[in-house]
């Protein structure tokens, strides 16, 4: 009996290992959205630079559209900034500010600062949009195709690491797809 | 040329490492003294080989040679000369080297301070030690070569060092930190030893107790300084997040705490053998489960270093190794070590046992919250995240009923307490220490609080018992005190009791008493912290050697009276195109007046955070006593004494006297 005993430190730690070793092959990163797969679900709200002009679902023209979930009280968004202003030099896509449950003054100031990477920027003071499509925190990027449909959700800060590991490769998937569905 | 120099001296220093984990056993087996012999100038060769390598790097750190890639990714011409050489540890590649340098000190050291004990002991544990470094040179040399060239392609210019690193923080605090992790592999490795030889004697105890208490006081300074840091340069005022990167440090020092105590006991009562062998290899074995979640990226973490798989099953397969050998050896190898356990219920044994106790469940609740994420996601039920909250909730019960015990453990005697003689000891300073916590919430803020209470009350609680024991110690005979009859590694066990109460003190005055309070403010406003009038002055431009910055002048004044001018900076790295805030600090023993820089406002305000931290440094103040209290043990003559005993034939003292009693 005793001589089991001695035996439980080691088969605590086998468990442990079996553990650690699943943890492998997980992404903490990799945020599953009930979304993907399905169609960005339509809206109603205003423009952040311009609050009278309401914009819809169509208005988030371009082959590949990428919405950048964003707020001024974010800190991962400032580090993630410049990264932003990096990617849009790729002109097979477009990219879309979600400015989310933010100050609308200083959403303003922000851009004016920082400059400005996004074709326009969604004003969703409420989250409402955040909402339906499953937004956690801010930053967060969803990847949505030229049929409409939610592709890909990454939650983080863009930097250029992740770009090419994470959004490179579905871009030219999605590519490849259009020029598929064209011939 | 030089890259290349470096990474062949690595590769010789790893030659080195496995002759020095082969050769010595052979010696032992084969009862050959000259191959036992040989651990010693194998393991100088090994320590002068890595050094060589760690000096190569830093060397091309400071002339700029960006065609190694690890350079090139964490350096920059215009760095200056000493972040540069702290770049070398700056990023996964050259902190595994750091790392492994630690281990070549500590393995140099055991061997020319291991005059007093077996030539065979000494051989199994250099090879041990030896084992270790090849395994993480290897890893080094396969997955993560901090000498990698960026050949033909090299850049011009480098990448810069992450901006939260360019800072005096980095420089000191991970090389205490290595020290300190690295060190416990030579308690590990005296373990080990103690297994293969099948013979668990006080004496063992008394050889490897000094090593562990020197690996814990670094860990203590290299934690302490990495909560400082996290204090000054994150600009949130925090000390502790909880973060798990902060967790993998804490739980090898909670369990090294446990090991140092279990130790004493070993050595001066010649019993808890099976909980000193255990928590040597759980301490160590916590180091690396460290290096495998901070290094793999099985979990998020704001340090975390930059992650590939391949590196992750590989710290894994050495973990399996090192662990699930050392646990099996323990299994199969353990029955011989015998523990006679004799003591009653009222003794120091069973209070350092409570004390054990505490500990080991303080690591486990940690490690359970840092695991707990992974453990979701590996079942498939989710995400989430633990936070602040579920530690607090579990860590600080724990840790007041630890404390309690702790101003027992060093009044009461070993074996058995004689009847009256501990409330005499306890009782005085029992009741002055619930006067003084009483009291002191009033005093201090003229309100009672709970928490307040609590903390100062077990600060002076654990103060007073160590004084009187000190007292009761230095007492003679004849009633006079001699403070000089009182042995160093028992004045360093006080030291180091009393840096837990600083700390203890500290953390109870931050979390009851501290303030915060955001605030937009334009040039020529003030406001009030605690009584101290905050007065901004507007803000220059400033140019640093690579980053711009914008300081902001602020006047601090208490009563009108002028106390200091903070500037703190929101900075722009050029190359990394990164902000930072740089938080400016006022500090005195009783307070520190916070000052972060925010985003800029409308026309010229400011968005700023001001902090009134009453106490705060006393957190670290209480880390560098308990540091200074291990030392002092470490220099005590108990621990150089072995020889003459030893020669003298007279082996086992302490067993000999127990099996009379």
């Amino acid at each position: 009996m005793k001589s089991i005993i001695r035996f439980i430190p080691l088969i605590l730690f086998v468990l442990l290992g079996v553990l650690l070793y699943r943890g492998l092959f997980l992404n903490p990163q990799a945020m599953p959205s009930a979304m993907i797969g399905k169609p960005l679900p339509d809206f109603q709200l205003p423009m952040l630079k311009a609050t009278d002009k309401m914009v819809g679902r169509e208005d988030l023209k371009g082959n590949i559209v990428l919405l950048n979930v964003w707020a001024t009280w974010c800190i991962q968004c400032k580090y993630e900034h410049p990264y932003l202003l990096d990617i849009i030099k790729d002109k097979r896509i477009k990219l879309y500010g979600l400015n989310f449950t933010d100050d609308h003054s200083a959403a303003l100031r922000w851009l004016k600062q920082y400059k400005d990477p996004y074709v326009f920027s969604i004003f969703d003071e409420q989250g409402a949009l955040g909402l339906d499509i499953g937004v956690f925190g801010a930053p967060e990027t969803f990847v949505i195709d030229h049929t409409g449909i939610i592709r890909k959700r990454f939650a983080g800060p863009i930097n250029t690491q992740v770009w090419n590991n994470e959004f490179l490769p579905l871009i030219e998937t999605i590519e490849a797809e259009m020029s598929q569905d064209e011939s | 040329m030089i890259p290349e120099l470096g990474h062949f001296a690595l590769i010789i220093g790893l030659a080195f490492a496995l002759c020095l984990s082969i050769v010595p056993l052979i010696g032992v087996a084969q009862n050959n003294q000259q191959l036992i012999n040989s651990a010693k100038p194998l393991s100088f060769g090994l320590f002068l080989f890595v050094g060589i390598s760690i000096v190569l790097l830093a060397y091309s750190f400071t002339v700029d040679d960006f065609s190694v890639k690890y350079i090139a990714n964490h350096s920059n011409s215009l760095l200056p000369y000493y972040f540069k050489i702290s770049a070398v540890w700056g990023g996964h590649e050259g902190s595994m080297l750091l790392w492994i340098f630690a281990l070549t000190v500590w393995t140099f050291a055991v061997s020319i301070h291991s005059k007093q004990l077996e030539k065979e002991f000494v051989a199994r544990v250099l090879a041990i030690m030896g084992m270790i470094a090849v395994g993480f040179i290897f890893f080094t040399l396969l997955t993560s070569n901090p000498f990698e060239r960026l050949l033909p392609n090299s850049p011009m210019e480098g990448q810069d060092l992450n901006p939260l690193l360019q800072d005096i923080g980095l420089i000191i605090h991970p090389p205490f930190l290595y020290m300190g992790y690295v060190g416990f592999s030579v308690a590990f490795a005296f373990a080990i030893a103690a297994l293969m030889a099948g013979k668990m004697d006080a004496a063992w105890a008394r050889w490897s107790r000094p090593w562990t208490v020197a690996a814990w006081s670094f860990l203590s300074i290299g934690i302490a300084l990495g909560s400082w840091w996290a204090y000054y340069e994150l600009g949130w005022g925090g000390w502790w997040f909880w973060d798990p990167v902060e967790n993998v440090s804490f739980m090898p020092w909670l369990a090294g705490t446990a090991l140092i105590h279990a130790l004493a006991v070993t050595e001066q009562r010649n019993t808890f053998k099976h909980w000193t062998l255990l928590l040597a290899i759980l301490t160590f074995s916590l180091n690396l489960l460290g290096a495998f979640l901070v290094r793999s990226g099985v979990i998020t973490s704001v340090h975390s270093f930059a992650v590939d798989p391949g590196r992750g099953l590989y710290l894994l397969i050495l973990l399996a190794v090192a662990v699930g050998g050392s646990l099996t050896l323990y299994a199969f190898r353990s029955a011989k070590v015998s523990t006679p356990s004799r003591f009653t219920f009222y003794s120091r044994e069973n209070t350092i046992l409570v004390a054990i106790s505490i500990l080991i469940t303080a690591t486990i609740t940690i490690l359970l919250g840092t695991l707990y994420p992974l453990i979701i996601d590996a079942m498939g039920l989710g995400k989430i995240s633990v936070g602040a909250p579920y530690f607090n909730a579990v860590f600080v019960p724990m840790m007041i009923a630890l404390f309690l015990f702790m101003g027992i453990g060093p009044l009461i005697r070993w074996k058995k307490a004689r009847k009256g003689e501990l409330s005499k000891h306890l009782n005085a300073i029992s009741v002055v220490s619930v006067i003084f916590g009483a009291a002191w919430p009033f005093i201090f803020a003229g309100e009672f609080s709970i928490s307040a209470f609590i903390g100062m009350t077990l600060g002076c609680w654990i103060v007073l018992a160590v004084l009187k024991d000190v007292f009761n110690n230095a007492k003679q005979a004849d009633g006079s005190l001699k403070f000089s009859a009182v042995p160093l590694n028992h004045i360093g066990m006080a030291v180091a009791h009393a840096g837990i109460a600083i700390t203890v003190i500290g953390v109870t005055m931050v979390s009851t008493y501290e303030k915060e309070i955001n605030v937009k403010m334009a040039p020529g406003e003030s406001t009030n912290l605690s009584g101290y009038t905050i007065e901004f002055g507007g803000t220059k431009n400033i140019l640093g050697p690579n980053y711009s910055a914008v300081q902001g002048q602020v006047k601090v004044s208490l009563d009108n009276e002028f106390v200091t001018l903070l500037k703190p900076e929101q900075r722009t790295y050029k190359v990394q195109r990164t902000g930072m805030t740089e938080a400016a600090i006022h500090t005195t023993l009783w307070r520190d007046i916070y000052v972060a820089l925010g985003d800029p406002l409308d026309k010229n305000s400011w968005s700023m955070r001001l902090y009134y931290k009453p106490f705060i440094v006393w957190i670290w103040l209480g880390a560098f006593f308990m540091a200074f209290g291990g030392f002092l043990a470490i220099l005590s003559k108990r621990y150089r004494k072995r020889v003459a005993v030893k020669q003298q034939g007279i082996n086992q003292p302490n067993n000999e006297v127990l099996k009379e009693a």
